[in-house]
């Protein structure tokens, strides 16, 4: 890309090194002084969080799903709690037969959707893999959920596509409540434990999702309409199974 | 650049008090945003303690952007993307307009960006033959209609839904013209798919950014529809306009701002999509675009380092300022004429295009107060605005009338014993005046103020001569 962007702009390196110049004349200094840099780099890698909220602090695993549960209900979700992996298919099943909805899932290729015995819902038509782009039902995992405001992350990567989390009309995703943190810090932290510590931009994914709610929109008389151009349902499966990692 | 229209507010202030349209929207906007603001404030405590500490990151960022800016192109790098750098609107407009050449873009998806419209991106693309889709609701319905938006996170507020349906029947032509578009839900769903396939037909998708991350080398976007996502995800190619003081330096700390930022716009604790985008796809990837650059822009940002006006760099486009503004309230977005309406418009208009082409923003303020009191990065917006009037006055913008009465005021206020001489004969004669209406129709030099209502009458004494003798009346001296 290096050889085609040169062509991309007008005279990049002046205006780079006239914008740094500017910046430096309006602080009225220098570069930064070695001492000073050495300060910022620590800085960056002390990972130093703000005030968190007490609501989501020092919470154990049942307080951490109940607020969670709580906080997704404010923001439209449904939300079902199943005890392990292979009831999953069974409460999927149910929710698709509620809501009136084709029995037909995209879903990713996901490593913890495949441990699910899926064959327990024979009703169930599956295609994994990245979504078609028809408005049906997606069916994903999560990385983290975050119980501070039943704030999703998923990452995307070789078995998560993130059009998933957005091209299908009804979103289902399945969460092992092992993976239910407190405040979205500790969702930071989980995505840096799957890399090598530090999240360098080489080991942070393409995109990292965090959602919240299904798609809406207040645009049209400051009226609330539901699936603006995501997903206007955003079903959770919480499985209790500690052991479910 | 978008052209300005910021020196005729006067006249655009008039055109928005008398739209019944606009006044409508505009009394249900100044109750719902600040209610959903203060619920959301009440259920967390620790709200102010986050306010604190994102003033400090950002002040933080500011003192070391230069640095940061490196540290975050570095990072950008290494994932595989590319920073462009843009001194100005022109060349921001030539570096993007490169990429979709190079490849040879015919449609251009785009997510929501303030920067977009202060570059006036959407009209140099069309005049390139490159057609720009807004995909955010809002920023849709007001590309149809070619207007700019009234609102940085509302871009449609001043519309009615009939606006918008007679909006999509002339557009929509190919839909059947009997179908019924009544219910914002219908209105919804149509754009919802007709843009669907866009999504699929654009070769670039631009999006702007809430934050830029040293840490990462990341960008954020904050949404609540999903279109920005859609925009950036299937297209070849992600690009990102950015202004350069995005900067934030780790996850931990894009994470107290986002605290504060959807509380402040909308009353969310979050908004439904925050998205963290690092280079470009992955070998393995299932999706994402092929490529990914950031174009940062300072359009006169740097220069306000180290100046009074530092501490407007710290706004994070929350939009609350302008929710709780009673002149805002009162004239709606287009009156302010340029890209940024309201407080943090008044402070960044005559910051980014010269206080001698937005002279009368700094003086669309009752300086009440409010906007920096609910401003979640305690930007002294008031006492910037006072800047620009001191700054305005000095370099005579100020009309000549106003200068000869304000420094009539100002040469009697600073001799005390002639100006209470000659205010308490003033209230003197009008009390006397209007002793029988109570009031006045027309009075000489309040001729702006008796042309649309009546001026009270004073009942004959100045507020110090009675506070005086009240005073002497409980035995204090």
């Amino acid at each position: 890309m290096g050889a085609t962007a040169a062509r991309d702009g007008p005279d990049m390196t002046n205006a780079r090194n006239q914008i740094l110049g500017g910046i430096r004349a309006s602080l009225k200094r220098d570069v930064l002084p070695p001492a000073r840099v050495a300060e910022l780099e620590a800085r960056l890698k002390g990972q130093a969080r703000g005030p968190v909220p007490a609501r989501a602090r020092d919470l154990d695993r049942a307080a951490l799903i109940d607020l969670f549960e709580k906080q997704a209900h404010l923001v439209q979700c449904s939300v079902a709690r199943v005890a392990a992996l292979d009831d999953v298919p069974g409460e999927l099943a149910r929710y698709l037969k509620s809501q009136n909805l084709p029995s037909q899932v995209e879903m990713s290729p996901d490593p913890t959707l495949d441990r699910v015995d899926w064959s327990r819902a024979p009703m169930l038509e599956i295609a994994r893999g990245k979504p078609s782009g028809a408005e049906g039902v997606g069916v994903t995992s999560a990385l983290a959920g975050v119980a501070e405001t039943a704030t999703l992350m998923i990452p995307s990567g070789a078995t998560s596509p993130s059009t998933m989390n957005f091209l299908p009309d009804t979103h289902v995703v399945v969460l092992p409540a092992s993976r239910v943190v407190g405040p979205l810090e500790d969702a930071w932290m989980k995505l840096r434990g799957t890399v090598t510590g530090e999240l360098a931009a080489a080991t942070m994914p393409r995109t990292v999702n965090l959602i919240t709610g299904p798609s809406r929109t207040g645009d049209i008389e400051q009226k609330m309409e539901m699936g603006a151009h995501g997903p206007r349902r955003l079903h959770l499966i919480v499985v209790e199974d500690a052991d479910v990692a | 650049m978008i052209h300005s229209t910021s020196n005729a507010f006067k006249a655009n202030a008039h055109d928005g008090l008398a739209n019944p349209t606009l006044q409508s929207a505009l009394a249900k906007m100044k109750v719902g945003f600040p209610n959903r603001r203060s619920e959301a404030i009440a259920r967390l405590p620790e709200f102010d303690a986050l306010r604190d500490r994102s003033r400090d990151i950002k002040n933080h960022v500011l003192e070391n952007l230069d640095w940061y800016l490196e540290r975050f192109e570095a990072r950008v790098r290494e994932a595989g993307g590319l920073v462009h750098w843009a001194r100005t609107p022109d060349e921001a407009r030539a570096i993007i307009l490169g990429i979709c050449k190079r490849l040879d873009a015919k449609i251009v998806t785009k997510g929501k960006s303030m920067i977009s419209e202060e570059i006036g991106l959407n009209g140099f693309l069309a005049a390139n033959g490159i057609e720009p889709v807004e995909t955010d609701l809002g920023e849709y319905i007001i590309q149809l209609r070619n207007e700019t938006p009234s609102h940085i996170i509302a871009p449609a507020v001043h519309l009615t839904k009939a606006a918008i349906e007679a909006d999509f029947r002339r557009v929509h032509t190919h839909l059947d013209a009997k179908r019924d578009l009544t219910e914002p839900a219908t209105l919804v769903a149509e754009a919802r798919g007709i843009l669907r396939q866009r999504y699929f037909q654009a070769d670039v998708g631009i999006t702007g950014a809430n934050f830029l991350i040293a840490e990462t080398g990341s960008s954020v976007i904050v949404t609540n529809e999903g279109n920005g996502d859609l925009t950036q995800l299937l297209p070849k190619a992600h690009v990102v306009i950015a202004s350069l003081e995005k900067i934030v330096p780790t996850l931990e700390d894009a994470s107290t701002i986002l605290r504060v930022l959807g509380r402040s716009a909308t009353g969310q604790e979050m908004s439904v999509y925050t998205t963290f985008s690092t280079g470009p796809k992955r070998e393995a990837d299932l999706d994402g675009p092929r490529e990914y650059h950031v174009v940062l822009l300072d359009n006169g940002r740097s220069a306000l380092l180290g100046t009074e006006f530092q501490d407007i760099l710290r706004c994070i486009r929350c939009g609350a300022c302008m929710n709780h503004c009673p002149v805002y309230a009162a004239v709606g977005g287009h009156a302010y004429g340029w890209v940024y309406p309201g407080p943090m418009g008044a402070v960044l208009t005559p910051s980014l295009i010269g206080v001698e082409n937005a002279k009368h923003l700094p003086n669309a303020s009752t300086f009440c107060g409010k906007c920096e009191s609910v401003c979640p990065m305690h930007i002294p917006l008031p006492k910037m605005m006072r800047h620009y009037r001191v700054r305005e006055w000095r370099q005579n913008l100020t009309p000549r009338g106003a200068r000869l009465g304000l420094g009539i005021w100002a040469w009697t206020a600073k001799r005390p014993g002639i100006y209470h001489a000659l205010t308490s004969m003033a209230m003197r004669v009008l009390g006397w005046l209007g002793r029988r209406h109570g009031s006045f129709f027309n009075l000489p030099l309040a001729g702006g103020w008796t042309a649309t209502r009546e001026f009270p009458a004073p009942q004959g004494q100045t507020f110090q001569a009675q506070w005086a003798r009240r005073q002497r009346a409980m035995g204090r001296t």
